[in-house]
C-alpha cells in the first residue's frame, strides 16, 4: 500500500472503530468516550500549535473558555438557538486567538509561555469578575430544551456521542489534510529551524499567526461543543488546569502526530477516572505522568511508535 | 478619620505583603538568573513551608514561639533538600532544557500539591504567632472642633506584622552580603555569567545548580513560615505567590536581583493599596495584563538592561 493510502486507511479505520464503539459500548463508557472525543478535539487544536509549530502555550484554556462562554452566554442571555450560538462561540475564540497572537508572537521561548499563561489568567479572572452573568465558579446549566440542532436532542446520550464524533472526525481530518499540505510543512519547518525558514523566504510571522488562530478556533469549537453537549458552563474550564490538560494529553499521545492527541486524552481520562476511585488527589497521577514523560518518553506514545516502527505516521 | 488612616493601613498591609513577596520572588529570580530555567513549582515550595510550619508547631506544642523558631529553621531546610533532590533526579536529567523543565516542574507542582492534600488534608489551618500584641498608632486630624487626636482608638497594627517586615529586610541584607562577599556567592555569580567558563575553571556546575535550586525553594519556604501566622496554611495556597513572583521577576527584569527586590516593593505595596480601595479581582486582572504587556513590549523588564 502506498504511504498516502496507509495514512488514510489508519485514520478512517479509527473513525470507523469509533462509530462501531458508539453502538456496542455500555452507557457509562459511551458517555466517557463522548467526553473524551470533545476533549481530544481540544487536544488536536493544541497539538497544531505545540506539536507542529513548536509553540508551547500555557494558556489554551482561554480559547476553550471563549468558545464555551461565547456559546453559553449567547444561549443563556441572548436566547440564541444552539447552532448560531455555536458559531458565535467559534468567532469569539478566533477573535481572541487573533488578538493574543498579535501580542504574544512578539515574544519567543519561555516568554511566550509566560505571556500566554498571564493572558489566560486574566481571562479566568475576567470570568469571575463578571460573576453576575457568568455565575463565576458555580457556573450555569444550559436548559435541556434549548440544546438541540435541527430537531435533534443533543442531551440524549447516543445523539451526543455521535455529535462529538462528528466534531472530532472533522478536527482530525482537517489537521491531517493541513499538516500534509504545504502550509503544514512550513509550520514544521518553523518548528525545526525558524531562522532557516525565514532565509528560504517564508513569512514566519504570518504562518505562526495563522497557526495560533486555527489552533485557538479548534480549541474554541471543543469548548463550545462541551457546553452544548454536556449542558454546563463554568469558570473552572478556563482555569490553569485546563491549559495544562491539553499539554499533558498531547505530550502523552505524542506531539506532532495526528492521532496522538486522541490516544493521550483516552489514556489519561481513564487513568484519572480509575485513580479518582481511590483518592481525591487524582491530579497526583497527572503530575507523575508529566515528570515520567519528560524523563523517559519525551516523544509520547505515538512519537516513540513512529520513531521505532511506523516511520510514515503523520 | 477617612482617607488618611485607611491609606496608612493599606501601606502597612502592603509592606507586609511586599516583605514576604520580595523573599519569594528572590528565590524564583535566583533560580532563573543562575540556571536559566523557570521553576513553575516555586509556589508549591512556599506552600510546603507553610504546611511544614504547621506540622512543626503542632508536633512541638508548648509556647508558640518555640514552634515558630523551630519552623523557621526546619521548614526552609526540608524544602531546600526536597528541591535539591528534585533538581538532581529530574531537572539534571532533562539537561535544563527550558521547555522540558517547565513541563517537569508543572509535574512537580501537581505531585507536591496533591501529596499535601493527601497528607495534610483540605483544611486551612492557622499557626499561632510567637507574639502578637496590638500597637495603637496615633493619628492627628483637623476636625470640627479643631485639632483632634485619635489615640489609642484610632487604628493600629500588631507587633508580629512589624516583625515580619524587619525579619524579611534582615534576611534580604544577609542574602545580599552572602552573594557579594562569600566564596559561594562568587561561585554562583560566576556560574550565572558563563556556565562553560565556570566549568573550565573547575566549578562543579551541577552541584551549584542543585544548591541554587534548593536555596530558591528555601527562600520561598522561609517567606511562608513568616506569613503563616497571619494567613493560614492550605494546600492550594501556592498559586497566588507563584503568580505574583512571576509578575515581580518579569517587571524587575528576568535574572536581575536588584530589579526583583525593587519590583517586589512596588508590586507588594501597590497590591496592598489597590486591594484596600478597589476590587481585588479587578486589581489582579489589571496587574496580570500589565505584566503580559510589559513582557511583550519590554522583555528585559522595567529595570533590566537590554541584552547585547
Amino acid at each position: 500500500m502506498s504511504e498516502t493510502g496507509k495514512i488514510w486507511a489508519l485514520h478512517l479505520a479509527l473513525i470507523a472503530a469509533l462509530i462501531v464503539a458508539g453502538l456496542v459500548l455500555p452507557a457509562y463508557h459511551q458517555g466517557n468516550l463522548a467526553r473524551i472525543l470533545v476533549l481530544a478535539t481540544y487536544a488536536v487544536g493544541y497539538n497544531l500549535l505545540f506539536g507542529y509549530t513548536g509553540l508551547l502555550s500555557l494558556g489554551h484554556a482561554m480559547f476553550f473558555g471563549a468558545g464555551m462562554y461565547g456559546l453559553g452566554l449567547a444561549m443563556q442571555h441572548g436566547d440564541v438557538s444552539a447552532l448560531p450560538a455555536f458559531v458565535i462561540g467559534l468567532i469569539c475564540a478566533a477573535v481572541l486567538a487573533a488578538v493574543v497572537a498579535l501580542l504574544a508572537l512578539r515574544t519567543i521561548g519561555v516568554a511566550f509561555m509566560i505571556v500566554t499563561l498571564m493572558f489566560a489568567q486574566s481571562a479566568f479572572l475576567t470570568v469571575l469578575y463578571f460573576g453576575e452573568w457568568t455565575r463565576g465558579d458555580e457556573g450555569f446549566v444550559l436548559q435541556q430544551a434549548t440544546r438541540q440542532i435541527a430537531g435533534v436532542d443533543l442531551s440524549e446520550p447516543t445523539n451526543r456521542y455521535y455529535a462529538a464524533l462528528i466534531l472530532f472526525s472533522a478536527a482530525l481530518l482537517i489537521t491531517l489534510k493541513l499538516v500534509r499540505a504545504r502550509f503544514g510543512r512550513v509550520l514544521v519547518a518553523i518548528r525545526e529551524n525558524e531562522e532557516r525558514t525565514r532565509m528560504l523566504g517564508y513569512d514566519c510571522f504570518r504562518h505562526k499567526f495563522l497557526a495560533v488562530v486555527l489552533s485557538g478556533t479548534l480549541s474554541g469549537a471543543a469548548g463550545a461543543a462541551y457546553g452544548l453537549l454536556f449542558g454546563y458552563v463554568g469558570a473552572s474550564f478556563t482555569g490553569v488546569q485546563y491549559s495544562i490538560f491539553p499539554l499533558l494529553w498531547v505530550l502523552l499521545g505524542g506531539a506532532g502526530t495526528v492521532i496522538g492527541p486522541f490516544v493521550g486524552a483516552l489514556f489519561m481520562f481513564y487513568l484519572i477516572d480509575y485513580a479518582s476511585g481511590w483518592t481525591s488527589a487524582y491530579m497526583l497521577i497527572a503530575g507523575a505522568v508529566l515528570v515520567a514523560l519528560t524523563l523517559f518518553a519525551p516523544l509520547g506514545l505515538m512519537g516513540e511508535l513512529r520513531k521505532r516502527w511506523l516511520r510514515w505516521l503523520p | 478619620m477617612e482617607f488618611g488612616p485607611h491609606l496608612m493601613l493599606a501601606i502597612l498591609e502592603g509592606a507586609v505583603g511586599a516583605a514576604v513577596l520580595s523573599l519569594t520572588a528572590l528565590g524564583l529570580s535566583l533560580v532563573f538568573g543562575v540556571m536559566r530555567v523557570v521553576n513553575v513549582a516555586h509556589g508549591e515550595f512556599f506552600m510546603l513551608g507553610a504546611v511544614l510550619a504547621w506540622f512543626v508547631a503542632t508536633a512541638l506544642g508548648g509556647h508558640p514561639a518555640v514552634g515558630f523558631v523551630a519552623a523557621l529553621v526546619v521548614a526552609p531546610l526540608i524544602a531546600g533538600v526536597i528541591a535539591a533532590a528534585a533538581d538532581w533526579l529530574i531537572l539534571k536529567r532533562v539537561e535544563y532544557d527550558p521547555e522540558a523543565t517547565i513541563v517537569a516542574t508543572i509535574g512537580i507542582l501537581y505531585i507536591m500539591q496533591q501529596s499535601a492534600l493527601m497528607l495534610y488534608g483540605p483544611e486551612a489551618r492557622p499557626v499561632e504567632p510567637p507574639f502578637n500584641s496590638r500597637i495603637a498608632l496615633p493619628w492627628v486630624e483637623w476636625g470640627e472642633n479643631g485639632l483632634a487626636l485619635f489615640y489609642p482608638w484610632g487604628f493600629g497594627t500588631t507587633t508580629y506584622k512589624l516583625f515580619v517586615i524587619v525579619a524579611a529586610a534582615a534576611l534580604l541584607v544577609a542574602f545580599w552580603l552572602f552573594l557579594t562577599r562569600s566564596r559561594f556567592g562568587l561561585i554562583m555569580r560566576a556560574t550565572q555569567l558563563d556556565r562553560e567558563t565556570a566549568l573550565a575553571f573547575g566549578i562543579p556546575v551541577e552541584r551549584v545548580y542543585a544548591l541554587v535550586f534548593g536555596l530558591g525553594a528555601a527562600l520561598a519556604a522561609f517567606a511562608a513560615v513568616l506569613i503563616v501566622p497571619i494567613s493560614q496554611a492550605h494546600y492550594l495556597m501556592g498559586g497566588d505567590p507563584l503568580l505574583l513572583s512571576f509578575i515581580v521577576v518579569i517587571i524587575g527584569g528576568l535574572g536581575s536581583i536588584r530589579g526583583t527586590i525593587l519590583a517586589a516593593l512596588l508590586i507588594g505595596l501597590s497590591d496592598g493599596i489597590i486591594s484596600v480601595f478597589f476590587s481585588p479581582t479587578l486589581a489582579k486582572i489589571l496587574a496580570t495584563l500589565l505584566v503580559a504587556l510589559v513582557l511583550v513590549f519590554r522583555p528585559q523588564g522595567l529595570f533590566g538592561k537590554k541584552p547585547a
